[in-house]
């Protein structure tokens, strides 16, 4: 088991990718083991997605070794998905769109997420939450050894965006497989990430959220502020400061202040 | 025998049509294909004049000249100089006219301009029927055989290809079938209506749909019904038959947004997060 731990999915040295006569993307290391969280934080265009591409095998390395598990299976949760009107699709048929599984895999999939209710409904009216998860039970139902995430809470209000980091967490307790993530939420790193890997065009700075926060490169890149409030969830994170001051809980009620509402402070997070 | 009779081969070669464009044309429609596969449409009048020219069979060379014609707008677009929509204006109309200048020069051949352009379908022989058929059977077996791959590069390519398809590979089958039934369609429904039969049943089935296999066999038995009724108005009205067909689909379509909102399939949800 423990062999299986330490196993690499897959890893990237010196990894480069040049298009249009510059580079996206260079110098990238990076390596990816059985229920490990890497997260992948930057800039706009500073490389992010481009990396992950590489990862997943979508874009060739223009330079470096990329070396994937013999086999690797991929389970992907796309930045931007958006489904035409034009093109019916229940919840069930878009879980079976890569492969062919048993209805009773789709429920148990769909249980696995919270999301056992919506297997009739049209994906075109899913919320923003609803349809990441879905899109997550999508991913997970080919049972992948690396799950990819871009962007996994884009679009999901805050309490949702907590639910599904917890989701995540969940996924990769109960499957052991690795998850690569992009974030470009700078100041939003789950604390079950492993490895925070800061990208501008290059690699910045490397290592736990606590390590990275405090490097003086992630501070250049972002700015102290930037640095404060690096939030790392923690389980008992449950609201959100407003910018007048007020306090948002998880269970949407908005009150004046946290007094009353035990946490812990590096845990909270900044709308706006 | 019912095949002796014009009308009747008329319907048998409309419906084996209908039943390859109903699960085609949906592709064209979720991949707003639908100016592309006019352009490749018009290109066919090209291939007719060139098929004479060189003396080949005319449906392989319009096949041949759809497939280039797609295949030449793939390699402009990742030039990118110009954006898709004027590609495709060029090339739509740019082939259409030289097709037309060459059959003017073609003086020792003659060549039945109206019934490229707007069909003849009453003049289906026998072996047209034959084409119809076999080229459907080889369309629809490879539309189900590689459905699963087509359709999911069609909701996303970047996810496709990430799980290991080859969405690429999808798109360039889809233009090859979209040449083919362009081929066989041309000499029923005429190179300016052909995009019709593909869009028109797939659009109007969307609406009664919750999942895209059941758009594509609905769409095919629209388009089918179309091409039943179209023939029978054009019989009755003396109507030319081609366009009766297209308006038999759009009275269809139009018949579909008259359902009440309620009837819609898949759609019916309630947000509870």
């Amino acid at each position: 088991m423990d062999a299986m731990a330490t196993e690499k999915l897959i890893a990237l040295t010196g990894m480069g990718v040049r298009a249009g006569g510059r580079w996206l993307v260079r110098g990238v290391d990076l390596s990816i083991a059985r229920g490990e969280i890497v997260t992948l934080i930057g800039p706009n265009g500073s490389g992010k997605s481009t990396t992950a591409k590489v990862a997943t095998g979508v874009l060739k390395a223009s330079e470096g070794v990329v070396s994937r598990l013999p086999g690797l299976r991929i389970g992907y949760v796309p930045q931007k998905l958006s489904i035409d009107w034009t093109l019916p699709l229940t919840v069930n048929r878009l879980m079976t769109l890569t492969g062919r599984f048993s209805p009773e895999a789709v429920a148990k999939g769909l249980e696995a997420v919270g999301a056992g209710h919506l297997g009739k409904a049209a994906v075109q009216n899913l919320s923003g939450g609803e349809f990441q998860r879905v899109l997550l039970a999508r991913a997970m139902i080919r049972k992948p050894d690396l799950l990819v995430l871009d962007e996994p809470v884009q679009g999901v209000d805050f309490a949702g965006e907590v639910a599904l980091y917890d989701l995540i967490k969940d996924i990769r307790n109960k499957t052991g497989c690795g998850i690569l993530m992009i974030s470009h939420d700078l100041h939003v790193v789950m604390a079950e990430t492993d490895t925070v890997i800061c990208l501008n065009g290059h690699v910045c700075c490397t290592g736990t959220p606590e390590i990275v926060a405090k490097s003086p490169e992630y501070l250049q890149l972002f700015g102290t502020r930037a640095a404060e409030t690096l939030a790392i969830y923690k389980h008992h994170h449950n609201h959100e400061h407003l910018p007048d001051g007020r306090v948002q809980h998880a269970d949407g009620c908005v009150t004046e202040s946290a007094e009353h509402h035990g946490h812990d402070h590096e845990g909270h997070h900044h709308a706006g | 025998m019912m095949l002796d009779d014009f009308f009747y081969r008329a319907v048998i070669a409309g419906v084996g049509l209908a039943l390859v464009t109903g699960p085609l044309g949906c592709f064209v429609v979720w991949r707003r294909m639908a100016y592309f596969g006019d352009t490749m449409a018009h290109s066919a009048l090209l291939g007719v004049a060139l098929s004479f020219l060189m003396g080949v069979n005319l449906t392989i060379g319009v096949f041949a000249v759809a497939a280039i014609v797609a295949m030449a707008l793939l390699l402009l677009q990742r030039q990118a100089s110009l954006s898709t929509d004027a590609l495709l204006g060029i090339l739509s109309h740019s082939t259409l006219a030289v097709g037309l200048v060459l059959v003017a020069f073609m003086s020792w051949v003659r060549i039945d301009l109206m019934g490229f352009l707007f069909g003849d379908i009453l003049a289906v022989s026998r072996l047209d029927i034959t084409v119809i058929y076999l080229g459907g059977i080889v369309i629809l077996g490879l539309i189900i055989l590689l459905w699963r791959p087509l359709l999911a590069s069609t909701v996303s390519a970047e996810l496709a290809e990430a799980e290991g398809q080859r969405p690429e590979a999808a798109r360039i089958m889809l233009m090859v079938l979209m040449a083919s039934v362009i081929a066989i369609a041309m000499k029923l429904v005429g190179v300016l209506l052909i995009t019709s039969l593909l869009i028109i049943p797939a659009a109007t089935a969307r609406r009664l749909s919750a999942t895209p296999e059941q758009m594509a066999v609905i769409a095919s038995l629209l388009g089918a019904l179309a091409v039943i009724g179209g023939l029978s108005g054009s019989l009755h009205w003396d109507t030319p038959s081609g366009p009766s067909i297209v308006v038999a689909a759009l009275v269809l379509f139009i018949v579909s947004l008259m359902l009440p909102i309620g009837r819609l399939k898949g759609e019916s949800h309630v947000r509870n997060w």
